[in-house]
């Protein structure tokens, strides 16, 4: 009685810092060692529970206690070793550790995602991302935009030499803000699930991933500075005082015709020529040199709809069964979160037609797995999605990506 | 050059039905994307597209987005706005005039409640009129329970009690702004700018035309007449189809009794040198 009295004045201290603190492992020999654990067991910390006498027990005993708990134990003819001589050292160096994780963390975990971030934020948010996860993400720069500035990607890989990969672009388009502020959220995701979720983990042992979260960033600059509700490119046009092209005009997939501007003034101008816009020139220059991308994702908003080729033409193409059903099963994914209601479709059929577009060229060399999607709100407010909506939008767009994502990796091609 | 630019083009009176004004033309030096709603070209699809349509697909949106803008009109209030929910079924015939006259099955929800809010049946014909000049389309529509939805007046009221006194005099800009942020102070002036917007929006839609507002560029509390609210709006409508961005000045009245009343529009076409439109 009078042990257990002495205990519980000496578990009050526990509160105390763990200085001299001691783990001993218990070897369990007989029913009577398990009785006197027992009667340690609602006193104590215990590391490993369930009492048996196959495996050894872990109890972290206080300072305060130890010789108590020692001559309980050596009373009761319990043998037991030392196992970590001071858990405060051990502490100190895990929160070493830990302190210098969270430096790292904290720069991408203080990043707030649900608000949103000028050009120069979002760039710095990709090296902290890249710094605190250099085994699996690196910046690949592939080219500059027509005002010079760098075009990043963030190439998720765990290794291989041009594996088969996925591209996941957004904010071509610069006023969709949703888009990027969604893409640098699921960049984050994606980091953090590597070696967690095991599908993800899965998917990145056999893929890559190339995410771009700012694809127009001229643009994207232009939105903060001057004109919220730009849309297009910042390139000078010949003969015109209206600046810009629009990027998703630009492609070589029935370039000019119907569904895209020749006026330069207009917000669908399709350019003078495809891939004109440096911008685009530098996402088809890595397509085609690396060869091996077997998914290509753009995201845009607004309008919630995923869509599939093409846009070009109402024609369906020859893989619209599968891709339908891709989609639509994607969508329940995305749905499943927060009931947030999107349709599936072609562009052509779905939104409207529009000629020059990314996915079109993209499923015409063979990038089977083409999707474009539409992201929150079908009109309230349109460009201007509240920030609180940005997590929300990025946590369920992530589950239609991931169910796209696991279908191209589990069907090759 | 900048001169013309900052030349405010006359106003004239819009009365809203029966036969409303097709849009004004631009001074020459501000020509930019020349009409607020460039046609397009028919797609297969239109030209097939009569008899039933795929409720999920444009031609059948756009027509309900039409219906949506009428109901507005209609029923819409500081403290309520519809958009819609889902198509439910639709049908397409050209029609002797020379028109294409959909036929509409849907459902709408107050928009602040979202998809979770309830939602309205509806039905609704909308007539496309073909016609060289581009004219307004006919709506007849019929939604149920619309009498029983949950009454505002209460809201109503406090809001016109407020904002009917002689010092009332409010001015402000960008709603949302450019994060998505709006008071709770505005949300009732969007929603009478949504309101009234919605008569352009109406007015101007076609069967290639998709428009929702996409700003409040700016709102100004005129002095009151006939004990009505008077506020001059500026919005920026976005037509999804040509992607442009289309500004508006409008007049609005509004009070509980004789809800929103648009007395006078005018396209601000934007200038081709400028960044933001004139002001």
């Amino acid at each position: 009685l009078s042990f257990f009295l002495l205990l519980a004045t000496a578990l009050n201290s526990a509160l105390l810092p763990s200085s001299g603190n001691q783990v001993l492992r218990i070897h369990v020999e007989s029913e009577d060692h398990i009785q006197a654990l027992k009667e340690l067991e609602e006193d104590l910390d215990f590391w490993t529970h369930g009492f048996s006498t196959e495996r050894p027990i872990d109890i972290r005993v206080p300072h305060t206690s130890l010789s108590a708990v020692k001559d309980f134990l050596k009373k009761n003819n319990v043998p037991f070793t030392v196992m970590i001589n001071n858990v405060q050292e051990l502490l100190d160096r895990e929160t070493a550790e830990m302190v210098s994780n969270a430096k790292m963390e904290r720069s991408t975990k203080s990043f707030n995602f649900a608000a949103y971030h000028d050009l120069e934020t979002l760039y710095s948010f990709m090296d902290t991302l890249v710094a605190s996860h250099p085994n699996l993400i690196t910046k690949v720069h592939i080219g500059n935009s027509y005002e010079n500035r760098p075009m990043y990607a963030l190439k998720f890989s765990t290794g291989g030499v041009s594996r088969p990969a996925i591209w996941v672009d957004a904010g071509i388009h610069s006023r969709e803000w949703v888009t990027q502020a969604s893409a640098a959220w699921i960049a984050n995701q994606i980091a953090s699930n590597y070696g967690v979720d095991p599908s993800v983990t899965s998917l990145l042992g056999q893929m890559d991933i190339y995410l771009m979260i700012v694809t127009n960033p001229d643009g994207y600059v232009f939105t903060h500075t001057d004109n919220r509700m730009w849309r297009k490119t910042r390139s000078v046009n010949s003969g015109s005082s209206c600046r810009g092209v629009d990027p998703n005009r630009n492609w070589d997939a029935g370039f000019g015709g119907p569904g895209a501007s020749k006026d330069p003034c207009s917000e669908s101008y399709h350019g003078p020529y495809a891939n004109s816009e440096v911008e685009v020139k530098n996402v088809v220059d890595l397509i085609m040199g690396h060869g091996n991308f077997k998914s290509f994702i753009s995201i845009h908003s607004y309008s919630q709809l995923l869509m599939y080729p093409y846009g070009y033409t109402c024609t369906d193409i020859p893989d619209k069964s599968e891709l339908h059903s891709v989609g639509t099963a994607a969508i329940k994914e995305l749905t499943s979160l927060y009931n947030t209601i999107y349709q599936v479709g072609s562009i052509c059929k779905i939104i409207y037609q529009a000629s020059g577009g990314s996915i079109d060229w993209t499923y015409n060399i063979g990038i089977k797995y083409s999707f474009a999607f539409e992201l929150r709100d079908t009109g309230y407010y349109g460009f201007l999605l509240p920030a609180n909506q940005i997590i929300p939008t990025a946590e369920e767009t992530w589950l239609g990506l991931k169910y796209i994502m696991e279908y191209v990796r589990n069907h090759p091609y | 050059m900048k001169t013309f630019c900052s030349v405010w083009l006359l106003l004239s009176v819009v009365e809203l039905s029966p036969a409303p004004p097709a849009s004004q033309e631009p001074p020459l030096a501000c020509r930019g994307a020349a009409d607020p709603a460039p046609p397009q070209p028919e797609t297969a699809e239109d030209m097939a597209s009569t008899g039933d349509l795929e409720p999920t697909h444009y031609p059948a949106r756009r027509a309900a987005q039409v219906a949506l803008h009428y109901l507005n009109t209609h029923h819409g209030s500081p403290f309520r706005v519809f958009g819609l929910q889902q198509v439910h079924k639709a049908s397409a015939e050209d029609v002797e005039a020379g028109g294409r006259k959909y036929k509409l099955d849907f459902s709408v929800t107050d928009w602040a409640s979202g998809s979770a809010g309830p939602a309205l049946r509806c039905s609704a014909d909308v007539l496309f009129p073909r016609t060289e000049r581009h004219s307004a389309p006919d709506v007849k529509l019929r939604c149920e329970a619309l009498q029983q939805i949950n009454r505002t007046a209460q809201e109503e009221e406090a809001f016109y009690q407020k904002h009917i006194t002689p010092d009332s005099a409010v001015s402000a800009r960008d709603i949302p702004d450019s994060y998505g942020n709006m008071s709770e102070e505005m949300q009732p002036f969007w929603r009478l700018a949504r309101v009234a917007a919605s008569f352009i929006m109406l007015r101007e839609s076609s069967e290639n035309t998709e428009f929702n507002m996409a700003q409040v560029a700016s709102v100004t509390q005129q002095e009151s007449s006939e004990e009505q609210l008077m506020l001059e709006f500026v919005v920026l409508l976005h037509d999804l189809p040509s992607q442009e961005i289309v500004q508006w000045k409008l007049l609005a009245s509004w009070s509980p009794d004789r809800g929103v009343r648009v007395l006078q529009t005018e396209w601000q076409p934007r200038c081709p040198h400028a960044t933001k439109p004139p002001n």
